[in-house]
C-alpha cells in the first residue's frame, strides 16, 4: 500500500474509533466512572507496543536508551492499570442477604 | 510472523479493549471486562515480540520486569483512598512513553530522506506535545493530590499570557518541524516547553477540580498514543489510543457539566482562589449555626425512618468509610432504611466515593446518583453529610452571586432535619460560606469525620 493511501485508511479508523468510543463509554454509569478512568487508563498503556517497536529496532545508543525508558515507562503504565482496576472492580458487590426493597421515590415519611 | 498475521491478532487485542469498555456498563460484568482487556494486551504483546527485525530482547525484558514490578507493587499497595494519585502516576507515564517513543522516531527517521512525510513530522509532533503535557502535567496532579505540593490553586501575575507563550513557542517549533526542519534539538526544545507548560498549566488547578483534569490528561495521553499509532503506521495504537481520547473527553464534559462549569473555566479559572468578595456577600446571612453532641445525633438517627449518607472528600481524607458503613448497619439492624446520596463530582476523582464505599463493602444498590435521590430527600428524616461541602450548598440554587451558583446540588437541606459532620466552619473549597449550616433545621457535629463517625456508633450503641 502507498503511503498515500495507508493514510487514507488510518485517519477512516481513527473516526470511526471516535464515535466507538462515545457510544460505549455513554452506557456507563457514574457509579463506575472511577474504573473507567482507571480502565480506559489501563488500555493506553497499549503504547507498550510502540515502546517495544523502538527499542527492538534501536541501533545506536541514544535511541536504546530513549526506548528503553519508554518501555519501562509503558509497562507501569499497563500492569499499574489494570491491577488498579482490578483492585476497585473487585469491591463492588451486590448485597448478600435479600432485603425487602421499598420503593425509592415514594416512600412515605410519616414519622 | 508476516504483517496480515500480525494485523489480525492486533485485530483480536482491539476488540478485546472495546468489550472491556462495553462491559463497564454494569458492576456485574465489569471485572470480567476488565480482565478481557489484560488477555489482549497480552496477545499485543507477544504479537510485538514476534515481529521480524525485533532485537535487544535483553533491553526490553529488564525494562518491562522494572516497570511492571513497580506498578503492580505500586498498585496493589495504594489505599483506596490514595486512588487519584495512583490514576494520575499510571497516566502521566503513559504519555511519557509516547514523548519518547516521538523522539526516537525523529532521531531515526530524520537522516533518511523521504521517510519523514509532513503527517509522519505531525504525528511526531502532537504526540511530543500532547504525550509532554499529559507527563509533566500527571506529575503535578500526582503531587498536588498526594500534598507534596499545595493543594490549593497557585497563582501568579501573568500566568495565563505567560502559559499562552509557553504553547505559542511549542506550537512554533511544531509547525517549524512539520515544515521541514530536522534538527533534533528543535524536537527536543518543543518537549521541554511543553513539559514546563504542562506543569504551569496544572498549578493553578485547585484539588477540587482534580477530577476534571485527571479526566481530561487521561484523554490527552490517549490522543498522544494515537498519534504514536501514526507514526509507527500501527492500527492498534490508533484505535485503542483514539478510543481513550473520545472517551475521556466526554468524560471531562460530563464532569464540567456536573459542576455547571465551561471546561475552560474549570481549567483556567483557578477556582476557590479569587472569591473573597463573593464570600463576604454570601456570608451576609447572620444566622447562627447549632452545634449538637453525638448523643443527641445518635438518637435523631436511630429514631428515624429513613436516612440519607452524603458523602465527601472530607470522609476519604479521615478514611472513614469502613465506619460509615457500620453506623449505617447499625442503624438498618434498628429498621432505619439506609441510601447513600452521591455528587457526581465529590471526592478527587470522577465516581471517587463509589470506590470508596464499595471498599468498605456497601452494596451498590444503596449508592445513588444525584437526579435519583434527590427526589427522595423531602421525605427523608435526617441527612448525614459527612465531610461533603459545596455539592450540598443551596446557594448554588439561590444565590447568584455565588461562584457555584448553577451548580446542580445534592437537596439535602430539603430533608427534615440535616446532621453536618465537619472539622470546623472553615468554608469549603470553593471558599464561600455554605448557607445550609445555618439553616434552622441543620445541627453541626464538629470533629474529624472519622472520630465522629466512631463516636455516633458507640452512641447508637449506647441507646
Amino acid at each position: 500500500m502507498n503511503h498515500g493511501t495507508l493514510l487514507v485508511f488510518e485517519v477512516t479508523i481513527l473516526v470511526l474509533s471516535i464515535f466507538l468510543g462515545f457510544e460505549v463509554i455513554s452506557k456507563v454509569p457514574t457509579l463506575l466512572h472511577t474504573p473507567l478512568m482507571s480502565g480506559t487508563n489501563a488500555i493506553h498503556g497499549i503504547v507498550i507496543v510502540g515502546a517495544m517497536l523502538v527499542a527492538g529496532t534501536a541501533t545506536d545508543t541514544f535511541t536504546k536508551v530513549i526506548g528503553f525508558a519508554a518501555v519501562v515507562l509503558a509497562s507501569a503504565n499497563v500492569v499499574g492499570g489494570f491491577v488498579v482496576t482490578d483492585r476497585m472492580l473487585e469491591m463492588f458487590k451486590k448485597r448478600e442477604p435479600p432485603k425487602p426493597a421499598a420503593d425509592d421515590s415514594d416512600s412515605t415519611g410519616a414519622a | 510472523m508476516s504483517k496480515n498475521l500480525t494485523d489480525m491478532l492486533y485485530l483480536v487485542t482491539i476488540v478485546t479493549f472495546i468489550l472491556a469498555l462495553h462491559y463497564l456498563s454494569s458492576p456485574a460484568t465489569a471485572r470480567r471486562g476488565n480482565q478481557l482487556g489484560a488477555l489482549g494486551m497480552v496477545v499485543a504483546v507477544a504479537v510485538t515480540f514476534a515481529q521480524p527485525g525485533m532485537g535487544n530482547i535483553w533491553l526490553i525484558l529488564p525494562g518491562m520486569v522494572l516497570g511492571g514490578g513497580f506498578g503492580a507493587v505500586a498498585a496493589r499497595r495504594v489505599k483506596m483512598t490514595a486512588m487519584p494519585q495512583m490514576v494520575a502516576l499510571f497516566n502521566g507515564v503513559g504519555g511519557g512513553a509516547a514523548a519518547l517513543i516521538a523522539m526516537a522516531e525523529f532521531h531515526n527517521l530524520a537522516p533518511l530522506p523521504g521517510h519523514l512525510h509532513v503527517d509522519t513530522r505531525l504525528a511526531i509532533v502532537l504526540s511530543a506535545l500532547i504525550g509532554s503535557v499529559s507527563f509533566s502535567g500527571s506529575m503535578i496532579a500526582f503531587a498536588k493530590l498526594q500534598d507534596l505540593i499545595d493543594g490549593r490553586p497557585i497563582t501568579y501575575p501573568g500566568q495565563k499570557v505567560g502559559n499562552l507563550i509557553l504553547l505559542g513557542a511549542a506550537a512554533a517549533f511544531g509547525i517549524a518541524i512539520c515544515a521541514g526542519w530536522e534538527a533534533q534539538w528543535a524536537l527536543a526544545a518543543l518537549i521541554g516547553l511543553s513539559l514546563l507548560f504542562g506543569v504551569l498549566f496544572v498549578l493553578p488547578i485547585g484539588g477540587a477540580d482534580m477530577p476534571v483534569v485527571i479526566s481530561l490528561l487521561n484523554a490527552f495521553t490517549g490522543l498522544a498514543v494515537a498519534a504514536t499509532g501514526f507514526e509507527l503506521e500501527n492500527n492498534v495504537l490508533i484505535v485503542s489510543g483514539m478510543l481513550v481520547g473520545a472517551s475521556g473527553t466526554f468524560l471531562t464534559m460530563m464532569m464540567s457539566k456536573a459542576m455547571n462549569r465551561s471546561i475552560a473555566n474549570v481549567l483556567f479559572g483557578a477556582f476557590g482562589q479569587v472569591t473573597e468578595q463573593a464570600a463576604a456577600t454570601a456570608a451576609g446571612g447572620t444566622g447562627t449555626v447549632r452545634s449538637a453532641s453525638a448523643e443527641d445525633v445518635a438518637i435523631m438517627l436511630a429514631y428515624a425512618q429513613r436516612v440519607i449518607i452524603v458523602p465527601g472528600y472530607g470522609m476519604a481524607v479521615a478514611q472513614a468509610q469502613h465506619d460509615v458503613r457500620q453506623l449505617a448497619d447499625l442503624l438498618e439492624a434498628r429498621g432505619v432504611k439506609v441510601d447513600y446520596a452521591i455528587h457526581p463530582v465529590a471526592g478527587r476523582m470522577p465516581g471517587h466515593m463509589n470506590v470508596l464505599l464499595a471498599e468498605a463493602n456497601v452494596p451498590y444498590t444503596q449508592l445513588k446518583e444525584m437526579d435519583e435521590i434527590n427526589p427522595s430527600f423531602p421525605q427523608t428524616d435526617v441527612a448525614l453529610v459527612i465531610g461533603a461541602n459545596d455539592v450540598t450548598n443551596p446557594a448554588a440554587r439561590s444565590n447568584p452571586a455565588s461562584p457555584i451558583y448553577g451548580m446542580p446540588i445534592l437537596d439535602v437541606d430539603k430533608a427534615k432535619s440535616v446532621v453536618v459532620l465537619k472539622r470546623s466552619m472553615n468554608p469549603g473549597f470553593a471558599g464561600i460560606d455554605n448557607e445550609l449550616y445555618t439553616e434552622p433545621q441543620t445541627v453541626m457535629l464538629f470533629g474529624d469525620a472519622k472520630d465522629s463517625v466512631l463516636n455516633l456508633i458507640a452512641a447508637v450503641k449506647a441507646l
